[in-house]
């Protein structure tokens, strides 16, 4: 049979066309993420996004529309045209998009793809499948309000829907968070002990939207490749010695021995996830940022609710009362020592969120429970779009401070 | 895979089961003459033993693909939920099992990764999935797969009912057949798949029964080599339920050829590009002969 060439011009592209990707030099992660020099400018949590994307070394990105993700991948888009990503196309829908994106991800190459709110929850069978498949996939997550009512406004329940999957998960605070945690979620997901999806959430529009200060590298640098031979399991990539029961095969039958074949493969997906940490503080520092450590009043925080919990301790710091802060930087793996050893000497902690369930409350205090003796305070919390102001929180701690504080909104 | 890969180590050779051993010295990896259909018997197959009922005719149709494939040795399997995974996943090739319906997204993204990752390798993708996977919840990928002319193979087992789930209508049941959650018989017709791979440009249609199994393996090989290259293929097979639609075990294929007869004649719709394809590359093969 014929072979293929390795390198065809796309069409519409001139003959002596060379993908922009190939001119970039492969850099080593650590030194990119830590020591390589960087330059700050002014842009949209979106555009942060397409320059971590720029530098990721992307095989396969899957894209399909939903605001306020959508201008994500459209950049991707033109990171593919230009010759940062090899392969790319808009899918039929969410459950196309999450199942072609684990398609590609089996083939052995970095696999991309991004979403929100209810095209998380239109994708989610395919999404919580990808742990027990050990796909190392990255996905963009630009929370939104999950209908009905309809809206587009941010507010980050989904992220409650992603926490009992198996996937690792960061929750970016802002434009720079965004930038930083893609480089990191790409590395650690392709780690050969953790070979595990991994979603980089931000709020929208406060996030996506808005324009912060990012520092970034130069964009001649890139991540090195996705290595299709290292990884916890084989690739599906008919490269192995056959065997008739293969990876993916079904193992329900209904007798003891396949409880248990999935019971371990289970666990084992929730060791990696725990394993994965160590990866990450390479990365990024710790799993938490602790501002006045300490401090007798605590925030715990992540997302664009970390901003406002910053206010919150400045305005605080202003009449002379200490706050603490603590950011939450991984959701899952959730940093439970580093909470646990952060809040000693805590009397009250207050965990601000942009979703009514209070997710991040209930983490709070499933890993403090008969730990520690401070009052874990479930709130303040806004959401169908609402912004946080930091009054909210002000007023939230001073009523706190009386005998029998009610809280209200 | 190359063929170092699968040889074992001679120190290693006596330790491995006869079956492993079957299959590197007699299966159909990396022949020159590939094992054909009158050869069986006499080399190793892709898949032997499985759990489905005893006569069922899908089985054999699965035993005919894995024999049709021109490629085994590159070549990976998307399937689904349904009975024919039960048979597919004891098949010596990597078989993708994921969520029901979901065969012909993955298989999208699967190719595309595998040309990014081997570009001087051919690797063969190939779906096979049951009438309920393909053409009710697995539509929309389906259809989406062949508007994108995505490079792979769709090989539908149509038994005209939800087998694995114990006997409920299907998109593909005809109309009027009783059968469960279709308590008064099915208000509506068979969809016609064949139909819509024509005017989604499938560039390889073909319909078959399991009546001649040389023109199975012929069929397949031509589906898959047109994907190769050219475009999307789509083979939708009968494949009778004889637990479901009752037919009695000696008469299974009785059945197929009655079937055939009546309404499932071997059919193939090639557009003209596949067509000079299929022409050069078995002028080539008659050549070698
Ligand atoms: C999301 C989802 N919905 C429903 C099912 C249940 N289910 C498993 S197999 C099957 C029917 C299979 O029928 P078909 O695809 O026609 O294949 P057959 O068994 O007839 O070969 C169904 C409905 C499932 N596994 N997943
Ligand atoms: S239920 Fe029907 S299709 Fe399924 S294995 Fe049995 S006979 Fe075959």
């Amino acid at each position: 049979m014929s072979t293929q060439t390795a390198s065809k011009v796309p069409e519409g592209k001139p003959a002596d066309w060379v993908p922009a990707g190939d001119l970039q030099e492969v850099v080593d992660p650590e030194w990119l993420m830590h020591e390589a020099p960087r330059t700050t400018e002014f842009i949209t949590g979106s555009e942060a996004a397409r320059e971590a994307i720029r530098r990721c070394n992307v095989d396969v990105a899957i894209s399909y529309p939903i605001t306020p993700q959508s201008e994500t991948m459209q950049q991707a888009g033109y990171l593919y045209d230009e010759g940062h990503i090899k392969e790319y196309y808009r899918a039929e829908e969410e459950i196309g998009t999450m199942s072609a994106i684990a398609g590609a991800s089996r083939a052995g190459v970095r696999s991309l793809t991004a979403t929100s709110g209810p095209g998380l929850m239109r994708g989610l069978e395919a999404i919580s499948s990808w742990p027990g498949a050990r796909t190392p996939v990255v996905l963009l997550n630009m929370c939104r309000v999950i209908n009905t009512p309809l809206a587009i406004q941010p507010d980050n329940i989904e992220i409650s829907f992603l926490l009992n999957t198996g996937m690792l998960h960061a929750h970016g605070e802002n434009q720079q968070d965004f930038y930083d945690y893609t480089l990191a979620a790409f590395m650690v997901s392709e780690e050969v002990d953790v070979t595990l999806p991994a979603t980089v959430s931000v709020d929208g529009f406060f996030v996506t939207h808005a324009r912060g200060h990012v520092s970034m590298t130069d964009p001649k640098y890139k991540l090195p490749p996705r290595d299709g031979w290292r990884s916890a399991v084989p690739a599906m990539d008919n490269e192995n010695p056959p065997a008739r029961i293969s990876r993916d095969a079904p193992i329900q039958k209904s007798n003891f021995i396949s409880y248990h074949m999935h019971a371990s493969w289970q666990q084992e997906v929730f060791a990696a996830v725990r394993r994965s940490a160590k990866y990450w503080r390479k990365y990024l520092g710790d799993l938490i940022e602790v501002v006045n450590p300490g401090a007798k009043e605590m925030i715990i925080a992540s997302g664009a609710a970390v901003s406002q919990a910053r206010e919150c301790v400045r305005q605080s710091e202003e009449k002379g009362i200490e706050v603490g802060l603590i950011k939450v930087k991984t959701i899952r793996p959730f940093p439970e020592e580093e909470i646990l050893n952060a809040v000693q000497g805590a009397e009250r902690i207050y965990v601000p969120e942009f979703n009514q369930a209070g997710w991040l409350h209930k983490e709070v205090c499933s890993t403090l429970y008969g730990k520690c003796k401070a009052d874990i305070i479930a709130g303040p919390r806004v959401y169908g779009g609402m912004t946080m102001p930091t009054e909210l929180l002000l007023d939230w701690m001073a009523e706190g401070r009386k005998d029998n504080p009610s809280y209200t909104f | 895979m190359s063929l170092a890969n699968l040889t074992p180590s001679p120190g290693f050779h006596k330790w491995l089961p006869v079956e492993y051993r079957d299959l590197v010295e007699h299966g159909p990896y990396f022949r020159d003459k590939k094992p054909k259909v009158s050869d069986m018997g006499k080399f190793k197959e892709i898949v032997e033993e499985h759990p489905m009922c005893a006569g069922c005719a899908m089985t054999l149709f699965i035993r005919l693909v894995f024999i049709g494939l021109p490629t085994p040795e590159h070549t990976v399997i998307v399937g689904t939920a349904g009975c024919g995974r039960l048979a597919i996943s004891q098949g010596s090739i990597p078989f993708i099992y994921g969520n029901y319906g979901d065969t012909n997204a993955t298989a999208s993204g699967l190719k595309r990764g595998l040309e990014v990752r081997f570009p001087n390798q051919h690797k063969d993708v190939v779906v096979m999935a049951g009438d309920g996977g393909l053409i009710d919840i697995g539509f929309q990928h389906l259809m989406h797969g062949w508007f994108r002319q995505e490079k792979f193979t769709t090989i539908l087992l149509d038994n005209e009912v939800y087998g694995n789930t114990g006997g409920q209508e299907s998109g593909m049941t005809r109309q009027g057949q009783i059968l469960k959650m279709a308590p008064r018989g099915k208000k509506t017709g068979k969809i016609d798949a064949l139909g819509l791979a024509k005017v989604s440009k499938v560039d390889y249609v073909a319909r078959i029964a399991p009546t001649n199994p040389a023109r199975v393996a012929r069929t397949v090989r031509r589906a898959v080599l047109v994907a190769r290259e050219v475009g999307s293929s789509y083979i939708q097979a009968y494949t009778s339920c004889n637990i479901e639609y009752a037919i009695p075990t000696p008469d299974v294929m009785k059945d197929a050829f009655d079937v055939e007869k009546d309404r499932y004649g071997f059919e193939e719709i090639i557009s003209d590009r596949a067509k000079e394809f299929l022409a050069e590359v078995e002028k080539k093969d008659k050549a070698k002969k």
